[in-house]
């Protein structure tokens, strides 16, 4: 098989088995904790590679699971005190955690198969050359093998127990109240995390696998409202992620896995900007919008209070108006032509006058300011 | 006695043992608000996202002088502590998803343009990658120079403002309602933790520092109840870690920095959670057993 296709596969297992779980990581608020277990999984695999006496992927998947089970409970733990913030719990165990397996890599493991770049972000460039070899048959790259698992367990783990994780995701108190433990499905998750941080930390390393969790689940977190949806969409977003960032590493000549999560984030930054929902910019042109159509009704009930009142003329003013709305006049004068456009109002030597919709207009704007009063 | 003889006479040794307690001190008491705020992993993010800032600089000058390489991480740092902001401000995304969001794709980034330079074949030689993890051994007297300046503006604005940074860590809208701009202060302590974070990037790196905001506070915390007695120890704590850390990694090339202060500090956080006068979890056991016995007569 291809180097570079052999790359890009990984690339796009790796972001599907790991979108699958980020979905439920940025709903559930435990992008930190992932980022916790990525990182204090290092001391395990060290200490598995130790006992196997090189990387043997087994090992290293007892170890660095051990590892994510210990992160967890004493994260947990310190939290139960109530001697240590939340947040601050997480901060002091996983530094910690990754500070003694960075120790131990650099004393013990300096060069080999373990160097602390690997640690960092992984060896994609390189998964082609690591081939599973059963009973002296080539099997092809052993991490296609170990991404393709973990994303069908991944797959069936969110498709099976969809209904469960999406009760308990949003509603743990009914999901409790049904029958289901929360605490189960809790730790379910964490569990399937920590197994695919550890098969996808040879291919991108400790740090950018949580880049490849959380970033493509809350770019869709931030697109769609449907729970399917977003799911399917994360994934796309990783895949598309992992192929783009994979040409660009090469066209520069660069970490690839890198170049795959800065993709993911450009992704999110398009999808904060420009999501229809809830991206910044329609939410900027909602807010100018209200802001010029309340503008407007302030105009016409104005209008339409002063009618008929003495002084009728003078408040009609457009001069007036700015001074009396406290507008400036630039704004004055645009709130104006867009009543006019709408028909509202119309200009009369100087002055402006309701036309029968605009009188329409400001009793309706009235009656439901008064409703909401 | 001796290594107290050759720390003073040894260049290397000095400005390391020098940077370092220093880098401690300045995280340390700068953390302790981050803490009291619940803001214990925002420095997390800021460190990761320093990395981009340190590489575009040098790209940008070619130069691997500190002062460049470290207003580079400001402004990085700066860029991500905005981001930041927006996100949780603006969208329904919590703060925990947008501390991680900005933490790895900032850091991708950094790493993309790290790889980038070193294929050139110049990172070895730039330093960049000391970066990630520390090297105390590699600070010069110049680079101690621009921490203590850097950390002393910082300690010098916490102590001016220290009344109004106690009120926004504690009661943020009674901050406000005294007419104190709250915006402008968290803006103010924010940036001073990017100061503190820039300050450890050459000694302790990006991957690591957030520790070194969190863990001092966090032991500190279990001594005292008044913040100005926290904050005081937390400098003290930060400069021991600071101290032993650099200390054992300069002993032995191949170690990098960061991981020894790390799990130095770890030593000094267990030690406070478990044997603190009044909360340390020891005493906690030892009361129930007395009350129990004292109970069961």
């Amino acid at each position: 098989m291809g180097a570079v296709l052999a790359i890009i596969l990984t690339g796009l297992l790796v972001a599907t088995a790991c979108a699958l779980l980020g979905v439920f990581l940025v709903l559930r608020r435990m992008a930190m904790m992932a980022d916790a277990i990525s990182h204090a999984i290092l001391p395990g695999l060290v200490a598995g590679y130790f006992l196997a006496q090189g990387p043997n992927l087994l090992a290293g998947f007892v170890g660095a699971s051990l590892a994510a089970v210990a992160t967890v409970a004493l994260v947990e733990a310190l939290q139960n005190t109530h001697r240590v913030g939340g947040e601050s719990a997480i901060g002091v165990v996983f530094p910690a955690m990754f500070a003694l397996g960075a120790f131990l890599v650099s004393k013990y493991f300096a060069n080999v198969h373990l160097d602390t770049d690997a640690v960092l972000y992984g060896n994609i460039e390189f998964v082609a050359f690591d081939v599973l070899i059963l009973n002296g048959l080539n099997l092809g790259p052993q991490s296609l093998w170990v991404m393709g698992a973990l994303c069908v367990v991944n797959l069936l783990f969110v498709r099976l127990l969809f209904k469960e994780l999406k009760l308990a995701t949003f509603d743990p108190g009914l999901a409790a109240a049904l029958g289901f433990s929360p605490a189960l499905i809790h730790y379910g998750l964490m569990a399937m995390v920590s197994v695919t941080t550890v098969g996808a930390f040879t291919a991108v390393g400790a740090i950018l696998v949580v880049a490849f969790m959380i970033v493509p689940a809350a770019a869709a977190y931030l697109l769609t409202d449907d729970l399917g949806r977003m799911i399917i969409l994360a994934v796309l977003i990783g895949a598309l992620s992992a192929v783009v960032g994979c040409f660009i590493a090469f066209a520069l000549d660069a970490s690839v896995a890198g170049a795959m999560a800065a993709m993911a984030g450009a992704c999110f930054l398009l999808a904060l900007l420009f999501s229809p929902a809830h991206g910044l910019v329609a939410k900027a042109r909602r807010l100018r919008r209200q802001r010029l159509r309340l503008a407007m009704e302030n105009l016409v009930v104005h209008l339409f209070n002063h009618e008929h009142q003495a002084y009728e003329e003078h408040e009609a003013e457009v001069a007036h108006l700015s001074s009396e709305l406290r507008w400036q006049p630039r704004f004055a004068r645009r709130i104006i032509r867009m009543a006019r456009r709408a028909q509202l109002v119309r200009q009369v030597n100087g002055h402006l006058a309701l036309t029968g919709a605009g009188r329409e207009f400001a009793r309706q704007a009235s009656a439901h300011r008064d409703g909401e009063a | 006695m001796g290594i107290l003889v050759e720390l003073f006479a040894d260049y290397t040794l000095r400005n390391v043992a020098l940077g370092s307690a220093l880098l401690g001190m300045v995280s340390g008491a700068l953390g302790c608000f981050a803490v009291l705020r619940r803001q214990g992993l925002l420095g997390d993010a800021l460190a990761h996202a320093a990395l981009p800032g340190i590489c575009i600089a040098y790209l940008l000058t070619q130069t691997k002088a500190p002062i460049v390489l470290l207003l580079g991480a400001a402004a990085a740092g700066w860029i991500a502590a905005i981001l930041l902001l927006q996100i949780v401000r603006h969208t329904r995304i919590s703060e925990d998803s947008a501390l991680g969001i900005v933490l790895s794709t900032f850091f991708a980034f950094g790493i993309v343009l790290l790889t980038f330079i070193a294929k050139r074949g110049s990172a070895n030689q730039s330093g960049l990658d000391k970066f990630l993890f520390g090297q105390a051994a590699a600070l010069v007297a110049e680079d101690v120079m621009t921490m203590a300046v850097l950390g002393g503006v910082a300690l010098a604005i916490v102590a001016l403002l220290y009344k109004e940074f106690k009120l926004l860590a504690f009661d943020a809208p009674f901050a406000a309602s005294l007419g104190f701009n709250t915006d402008w202060l968290s803006v103010l302590l924010t940036s001073l933790i990017v100061v503190a974070v820039v300050i450890g990037l050459q000694t302790v790196g990006v991957v690591l520092m957030a520790a070194l905001l969190v863990g001092p506070a966090v032991a500190a915390r279990q001594w005292t109840n008044r913040l100005g007695v926290m904050v005081i120890l937390a400098a003290l704590f930060g400069a021991l870690s600071g101290l032993v850390g650099a200390l054992m990694s300069v002993s032995d090339e191949g170690i990098p920095t960061g991981p020894m202060v790390i799990l130095s500090l770890t030593g000094i956080v267990l030690c406070s959670v478990f044997f603190a006068p009044e909360r340390g979890l020891v005493w906690d056991a030892v009361r129930r057993r007395t009350q129990r016995a004292a109970w069961v007569e």
